[in-house]
């Protein structure tokens, strides 16, 4: 492809999986205990999207990749001293709730609104990255209505792999059911991908890439938009935890045979 | 009156302070290339070396392929290149103390050998950073920036070969086996020099490929001693040697090499000049050390405030789940919540270990500050010299000696509320290079000794309490938080770079320097002013033990004791390194009080912090009292000893000048009546007496010392409350599910 991509990927704030998540009720409506004292990490459907947007960057020459984020922006500034650090890209923040409590439609209104104020982008080279359950509370649903607003129709959901073709086109391969795989030709961008967990590595830290992107970071978080009411309509009759109890713990890097081969020892008791 | 110590309706801390609280107590919340080496410098310690140490890595002494994978995540996380100057190829601009601190203690948070092995090779780039010659500064340090992908070179990594076998051993040895002889010099030509050097515990010696060697002349055309550049690809041996068996850090190679080798003389760090035919070293081995390690030293410091600090969350999960699935308890009673955490012994000791790692960390962090000051002053004032030049330490010695009073007058200045003080005159003395490295100076010379000697030999210490907390569990390799490791390893901060002798023979010699003095008299007002504002914090108490240590202080310096012999000079280690030990507990205590004002001042800024604020405020107030008590205590009981111990007790044969005869005491009452009720010492006119060692203690002079004391006992009130307070809140802070690295 000549041109390269443009890829936008959308993706925020959640609470770092191990805290203990506890909701409670405010006047506002549910939320989480200390959530905003809670450490951070970026969502991890769309760090795998942030990922294989910054890596098919590399691949295709003149390819610029944008990271969108919507959230508040203190957590987001504290968020961005880790992620900057892992792949080129342009910041562009919208301050908002990313409690898990919005609404889909909602918070894609807002996401397209900042995506469409974009200087510079190419919306006929346009590749929208996301994670496929992100901002949604695993629904599935908000980045193929950003699409939607933004008038693409190609749209990709449980995306693992997109293979760029040299005239432009891709071959994207998503996850169905039964662990098997639908491969699909696309003529090119526009397109939706919805992330599910790809097939890279999460990059290193680099401080030398982190310090290049902050020079878009903070800019970008000192003019955030305010997102506005991202519930909308929506009303929680109630809110509670899985009674389930979780046995955490750390493992990095295991293998898919060493993971099953431990649950299977788990349920044999 | 206003209570200091407000009831349990105070905000209490809900979690664990995060970056953003870190980042304000720390003063790096304006520096995002900080913010990002530290998250950088997180990912390989909670990655990599937490595998390392769970796959029970450190069970070898020997530098195996699996932590050589820790120099190539270090080069790819950008931690190898913080050290370096952004034109030779690093990315921080300015000063590096913080940097470097900020990443050892992150690596320290799971295992300090994994940041000894970053330190080393810092350590062995810093005698040429600090005195080499521009060509080896260019060579060396853009050499040890990690080789870009498809860059033909091999990075340089180094290894800072000082401390010898027996008996040559310490960092302060004035006399070295290592020695340096001219191999060869042809008329016109460059000398070669040869360098033979046996090391011992020299880290990073294993993959090294250069060195840097301390070594003295053994040949009369080579002047003193000096640092020498050694590389592996040199003429002669290289030999790596084997491994040290240390019981701790394994994550770093310590080995003890043999250099037997040739080397152009332009390997002397610093150049040379030749003077009658004699090679005459810029810098002699001990101006290259002094100047590396016044820095180096307080990463150590800062590796076990990270131990501490990281001990707190294990242990109250630990204590939280300890009766927890024994299947007889059911959530929500007390027990299954609480666990261990409904004894009160429990609490407050790890109230100890928090808030001793709290001014650990608070210490370390200011010395790391104040030397990223010091370092600009220090290269223009060598610039200055150079211009004027005064070389020599004697020369030196006699310009700064000049410049003594206006430095003083500085300090006065400095501490007079703006509107008081002679703007123009405090201007002038501000932009004085001279006036400014010495006041410097004088507080690096106390702040970096404290800071290794006190977060290192207390923190190891206080390590043994975090284990201790962990009944048996803590003596096991999968404690959580490798609490076990972390406490010898502890042992070995408190010994290398200098053990804790020579921390203290330097505090000796600094801590009665009148301009470090004349700082700290200030700083005992500036507590009281804190004090009348924020009582809870502990301040008043601290700076009564200031007053108590600096009254101490001056008496020990004029005193002599019971035998006429002079109580405060260098050899009588018996007086002055208790006092050492006591001015580092004030100063890391004072560090932690000043800290939490920091936070409360600027964290309300901070949108993110608002939903906690007042309580996180309030617990950190608390764990400053707690140590304010500690600090004074200790201070109490040192200086005690030390102005009441070197006295001879009366005797009741001797000279009591406040004894009585019965009948002499009889006589007095009849003509002054109730004499005799009064607490006098009697002597029966058979000379039998009370039975104790002899009368009680009353030294004319020592009223100040006695009322001080006197005082410094009363000002303990409320610690013992903002202990309870504290201890309750950590049956309510919330913690994450599991420790975010793996055992």
């Amino acid at each position: 492809m000549s041109n390269g991509y443009h890829i936008v990927v959308c993706g925020s704030l959640v609470p770092d999986p191990l805290q203990a998540l506890e909701p409670v009720t405010t006047p506002d409506g549910p939320a989480l205990k200390n959530e905003s004292m809670l450490p951070s990490v970026l969502d991890p459907w769309a760090a795998h999207a942030l990922y294989e947007a910054a890596h098919l960057a590399k691949t295709v020459p003149g390819s610029k990749v944008w990271l969108v984020s919507l959230g508040p922006k203190a957590k987001l500034q504290q968020l961005m001293m880790t992620v900057a650090q892992k792949a080129p890209f342009e910041f562009v923040a919208v301050d908002g709730s990313a409690s898990g409590f919005t609404d889909s439609f909602e918070t894609a209104q807002a996401l397209a609104k900042a995506i469409e104020s974009i200087a510079g982008l190419d919306r006929q080279r346009l590749l929208l990255f996301g994670g496929c359950s992100s901002a949604s509370r695993d629904a599935g649903t908000t980045v193929g209505m950003v699409g939607a607003l933004l008038g693409i129709e190609e749209q990709f959901l449980a995306v693992d792999e997109i293979v760029p073709q040299e005239d432009g086109s891709f071959r994207v391969k998503e996850r169905v059911e039964g662990a098997q795989y639908l491969v699909s030709e696309c003529a090119g961008a526009p397109a939706v991908l919805a992330w599910a967990t790809g097939n890279l590595p999460e990059p290193p830290n680099n401080p030398q890439v982190g310090m290049t992107n902050m020079r878009t970071i903070m800019p970008a978080l000192a003019k955030a938009q305010p997102a506005g009411n991202l519930r909308g309509s929506l009303r929680f009759e109630s809110v509670e935890t899985p009674t389930q109890r979780r046995e955490t713990r750390v493992v990095k890097d295991a293998g898919i045979d060493e993971i099953a081969r431990e649950l299977a020892d788990w349920i044999r008791g | 009156m206003t209570d200091s110590n407000p009831g349990s309706a105070k905000p209490t801390l809900k979690t664990l302070p995060g970056d953003d609280v870190r980042q304000i107590l720390w003063r790096y919340s304006d520096r995002y290339d900080l913010q990002m080496v530290v998250q950088a410098a997180r990912s390989v310690a909670r990655g990599l070396v937490a595998r390392l140490v769970a796959e029970g890595a450190r069970h070898t002494h020997e530098w195996t392929p699996d932590k050589q994978r820790l120099l190539e995540a270090m080069d790819e996380a950008g931690i190898t290149a913080v050290a370096i100057d952004p034109e030779h190829g690093g990315y921080i601009p300015g000063p590096k103390n913080l940097a470097l601190a900020l990443v050892a203690f992150e690596l320290s948070w799971v295992d300090a050998g994994a940041a000894t092995a970053s330190l080393a090779g810092n350590l062995a780039l810093a005698p040429i950073h600090e005195r080499g010659t521009p060509e080896q500064v260019a060579k060396y340090m853009g050499g040890a920036v990690p080789a870009a992908p498809g860059e033909d070179r091999r990075t340089l990594r180094g290894a800072f070969a000082l401390t010898e076998p027996i008996p040559y051993v310490g960092v302060d040895t004035n006399t070295m086996a290592g020695r340096v002889r001219v191999a060869e010099w042809k008329e016109g030509e460059e000398p070669i020099l040869h360098v033979d050097k046996r090391g011992r515990f020299i880290t990073n010696a294993a993959f090294a490929n250069f060195a840097c060697a301390a070594v003295a002349s053994d040949d009369p055309r080579i002047k003193g001693s000096c640092m020498v550049i050694l590389e592996d690809t040199d003429e002669g041996v290289w030999d790596p040697g084997s491994p040290t068996l240390k019981l701790v850090h394994q994550l770093s190679a310590t080995n003890d090499p043999i250099y037997s080798l040739k080397v152009p003389a332009s390997r002397i760090i610093g150049g040379y000049t030749v003077q009658d035919g004699v090679i005459v070293p810029n810098y002699s081995h001990a101006e290259v050390i002094e100047a590396v390690f016044r820095r180096t030293r307080v990463t150590v410091g800062l590796m076990t405030a990270a131990k501490l600090l990281s001990a707190v969350e294990p242990v109250i999960r630990y204590h939280r789940q300890r009766f927890r699935g024994g299947g007889q308890l059911q959530p929500g009673s007390p027990r299954y919540e609480l666990g261990i955490q409904q004894r009160e012994d429990a609490l407050h000791r790890l109230i100890d270990v928090w808030a001793t790692g709290e001014a650990a960390a608070s210490l370390g962090f200011y010395t790391a500050r104040l030397f990223d000051e010091f370092d600009p002053l220090e290269r223009e004032k060598d610039r200055l010299f150079a211009e004027r030049g005064i070389k020599g330490a004697r020369a030196q010695l006699k310009a700064f000696a000049a410049v003594k009073d206006a430095a003083l007058e500085f300090i006065r200045l400095e501490h007079l509320p703006a509107d008081r003080r002679d703007a123009a005159r405090y201007e002038e003395l501000l932009n004085d290079t001279l006036v400014q490295f010495v006041v410097k100076d004088a507080l690096s010379q106390v702040f970096c000794p404290a800071t290794k000697l006190w977060n290192t030999g207390v923190g190891a210490n206080m390590m043994r309490e975090a284990v201790s907390l962990m009944g048996g569990y803590g003596i096991t390799e999968d404690c959580p938080g490798f609490l076990g490791q972390k406490w010898m390893d502890a042992q070995l901060e408190a010994t290398y770079e200098g053990p804790e002798a020579v921390q203290r023979r330097q505090l000796t010699v600094t801590m009665v320097n009148d301009l470090f003095l004349a700082q700290f008299r200030h700083w005992i007002r500036q507590m009281r002013q804190i004090a009348a504002k924020k009582p809870g914090t502990g301040a008043c108490t601290l700076a009564t033990a200031m007053e108590l240590w600096l009254w101490t202080i001056g008496y020990l310096q004029k005193a002599k004791d019971a035998n006429g012999e002079t109580l405060y000079h260098g050899q009588r280690q018996g007086v002055a390194f208790p006092m050492a030990d006591a001015l580092s507990w004030l100063l890391a205590s004072r560090q932690q009080i000043l800290d939490v004002l920091e936070l409360e001042e600027k964290g309300g800024d901070n949108p993110a912090l608002a939903d906690g604020f007042e309580g996180t405020v309030a617990f950190l107030t608390d764990l400053c009292h707690v140590m304010a008590a500690r600090a004074s205590g200790e201070v109490g009981r040192i200086v005690a000893e030390l102005v009441y111990g070197y006295l001879r007790h009366p005797s009741w044969d001797g000279d009591c000048d406040s004894c009585f005869r019965a009948s002499e005491l009889e006589a007095v009452a009849s003509v002054v009546p109730g004499f005799d009720s009064s607490p006098l010492e009697v002597i029966q006119d058979d000379d039998t007496h009370a039975d104790k060692a002899g009368p009680c203690v009353r030294f004319p002079g020592m009223e100040r010392f006695r009322e001080l004391r006197l005082k410094l006992d009363g000002c303990l009130t409320g610690a013992r409350l903002a202990k309870d307070r504290a201890a309750a809140a950590l049956t309510e802070v919330m913690i994450p599910e599991a420790l975010d690295y793996p055992r």
